[in-house]
């Protein structure tokens, strides 16, 4: 199987699922999907194609928040990433782990450093942050301001 | 006292510490032990347990998670005892002076004796910053400071 | 049986990076692990927030100082695909040459750390000794031992020149020698075979599960290599193998990282013989909006960045992940079901680099320190002498 024709399967076989593909070059494409779409397509590129998952980014845009992920097909020297959007008002979407282990540590990373709840997570706790960072606090947010009264930002000369 | 400066200033036993560090400061640490460098000719030692430790040797920009660390570890030294920063990141957290994990620059969580400046500093850089710090000692010896 | 928990971390003075592992044992058989990792976050990814394009890559030249090329090669390739212009030939070349000596001396260095965790100091002393003759080849090339700030979006910084590359080439066939008594000593000792064989098996299945990455995922029969697949630099233009073993266990580890350092030389003597005239870098006048993923083969396996522009000449959001993110949960298959004293070597076969050191401490349930991390490497070092002992071995 070669691009064109994987791309042309999820077309046929996600119809309503996908709503917009992008094909930057020959080994970078782009697909945007429905939120609820998620493991499905996941399933199917982890399962069927055989893709690796290699991570996922989560992005704080405007007025909303996108979710990358991006799984490799090493066969086809291809990464697709698949494009979620999730307005800021209801930010949670289902979690992968139920498809691979791997998704474990980066959702609960996402979920500390971005504060998108993942629903059906085994355990979603901190991964990174200290105990005493303040609860509802998002560093990779846009708005993040610095809380902490006692730091030092300048060198001292 | 006299006897216990020259004694102490002999042999230094050093514990070393690493603070959210990239680990190439470290390596240069331990690359003094390899046969090329050898500090174990100066009888320097690199020692499990801050307890035999009389030098600390801190590498890294001191994370927010190490910072009671740093503290308590200080606090096990026994006196007379040197600390020595290693690398930028110790010195004023370099390029992390912005992170949100790194609050404070080393010397204000505990005090500091020698800095070593470099990114990372060679072996040879630190060995001389080890004796330039046993020579300043040496000529203080009347001041007693520990 | 009554559990005991056993805390591995934060500090260890041979292990150069801060992580805390809890091992839940009964008796001498470890039941259970957990991981908490957080000791070395610097928010790199918000920093990059703040920084122009040329300036993120000398901070994340600094997330990990032994694979201190794999980042900036990266995340350059990253923005090279968001404004989709390719570096000239000559500097691919110079680009493959650091990334293999880079792989190189990382694989000397984790040769060195696995042979003291095994009691065998005089590997750890011989393969440090051998890293520094390649420490010199990168200083005769890029100007420093460690971190060699020679990739830019585009290009390189600096040319090699002419003059330098009959010593370099010099000074690599000197160390084959050597590299090939140290393979000798380390894969035909009956008393490592006994050490390493068959502990801490990572199945293909599991492999594959956890998508881990690079020699721990090559080790289990999991044939991927980034540079066979999704081919960058010059890797498709030159002659060396990719090395599979099937096993998964901590010797079959070793023999992957052992022999990718022989491709490694090979690759870097036939590049540096066939380095093309030319530019090394191509300018760049600035970033249009767009998004570019860059990944490439890190010692420890797949370094993945993802750079968002929105024209102005910072990024919007850079992600990046280290190999080891994906390598770390795979202790849960490993470790489990094996005894304390493997747990050391164990741990150190997935070759971590999340900057971080350890203590290892094993605690009671009432939280009192029986034993201190010194205790397990050393519980380790005696298992070893233990099996020599019974070899007949002084």
């Amino acid at each position: 199987m070669n691009r064109q024709e994987l791309l042309q399967t999820l077309r046929d076989r996600f119809p309503d699922e996908i709503l917009g593909v992008f094909e930057k070059s020959p080994k970078r494409v782009y697909i945007q999907i429905q939120p609820d779409a998620i493991v499905r397509l996941a399933q199917y590129l982890f399962k069927e194609m055989r893709a690796r998952f290699n991570i996922a980014s989560g992005v704080d845009g405007r007025n909303q928040m996108e979710i990358l992920y991006h799984f490799t097909v090493e066969e086809m020297n291809l990464i697709i990433s698949l494009r979620v959007i999730l307005p800021k008002t209801k930010l949670e979407i289902a979690s992968l782990t139920s498809v691979f282990t791997a998704a474990q540590w980066i959702e609960r990373e996402i979920y500390e450093l971005l504060g998108i709840n993942f629903v059906g997570h085994p355990k979603l706790k901190r991964l990174l942050l200290p105990e005493d960072w303040p609860e509802g606090v998002h560093p990779l947010r846009k708005d993040y301001q610095e809380w902490d009264p006692t730091a030092i930002r300048d060198r001292g000369v | 006292m006299g006897i216990l400066d020259d004694a102490f200033l002999k042999s230094l036993w050093v514990f070393h510490l690493a603070t959210g560090s990239c680990n190439n400061c470290d390596i240069e640490i331990l690359d003094c032990l390899t046969p090329r460098h050898d500090i174990e000719r100066f009888g320097m030692l690199l020692t499990g347990s801050i307890k035999h430790a009389d030098v600390l040797l801190v590498t890294g920009a001191v994370n927010r998670q190490c910072i009671p660390r740093i503290k308590r570890i200080y606090e096990q030294m026994p006196q007379p005892r040197l600390v020595v920063a290693i690398g930028e990141c110790a010195l004023s957290r370099g390029v992390f002076i912005h992170s949100y994990n790194c609050p404070l620059p080393l010397d204000h969580v505990i005090p500091v004796d020698v800095y070593i400046p470099g990114c990372p500093p060679r072996p040879e850089a630190i060995i001389a910053g080890l004796i330039k710090l046993i020579e300043q000692r040496k000529t203080q010896t009347g001041q007693a400071k520990v | 049986m009554p559990r005991t928990i056993v805390p591995i971390g934060p500090y260890h003075p041979l292990q150069e990076e801060p992580e805390f592992f809890i091992l839940t044992v009964e008796g001498e058989m470890v039941v259970d692990i957990d991981l908490q990792i957080g000791y070395n976050h610097r928010g790199i990814e918000k920093l990059s927030e703040r920084k122009t394009y040329d300036q993120v890559t000398f901070v994340v030249e600094r997330i990990c100082g032994i694979c201190s090329t794999s980042h900036p090669f990266a995340y350059t390739q990253a923005v090279e695909d968001l404004i989709s212009v390719e570096a000239p030939p000559r500097a691919q070349f110079i680009r493959t040459i650091i990334a293999e000596g880079e792989r190189l001396h990382s694989h000397l260095l984790w040769l060195g750390l696995a042979g003291h965790f095994l009691g065998y100091n005089t590997v750890f002393m011989w393969a440090w000794k051998l890293r520094e003759e390649i420490l010199d080849v990168m200083e005769i090339l890029s100007g420093n031992r460690n971190n060699y700030a020679m990739f830019k979006v585009g290009g390189v910084w600096r040319d090699i020149q002419a003059h330098d590359i009959p010593p370099v080439l010099k000074k690599i066939e000197s160390i084959i020698p050597t590299l090939e008594k140290l393979k000798r000593a380390v894969i035909d000792d009956p008393v490592l075979h006994a050490r390493t064989k068959g502990i801490g098996i990572l199945s293909k299945e599991a492999a594959i599960d956890y998508c881990a990455v690079g020699p721990t995922a090559r080790a289990s029969g999991v044939d991927r290599d980034i540079r066979k697949n999704c081919p960058y630099g010059v890797y498709d233009q030159i002659d060396w193998d990719m090395i599979v073993t099937q096993n998964g266990d901590v010797f079959d580890k070793v023999v992957v990282r052992i022999n990718e350092m022989f491709e490694s030389i090979k690759i870097i003597q036939q590049c540096l013989s066939r380095l093309p005239q030319g530019e090394i870098d191509c300018v760049v006048k600035d970033i249009p909006p767009g998004e570019g993923i860059g990944h490439i083969e890190a010692p420890r396996g797949e370094c993945f960045h993802y750079v968002r522009s929105d024209g102005t000449n910072r990024p919007v959001r850079h992600k990046i992940r280290a190999p080891t993110f994906m390598n770390l949960p795979t202790f849960k298959e490993t470790v489990i079901g094996g005894t304390i004293s493997d747990a050391a070597i164990v741990l150190a076969a997935i070759d971590p680099c999340y900057c971080c050191t350890e203590r290892m401490a094993v605690r009671n349930t009432k939280g009192q320190t029986l034993w201190t991390g010194e205790d397990l490497i050393r519980l380790s070092q005696e298992k070893t002498a233990q099996i020599k002992a019974q070899m007949g071995q002084s």
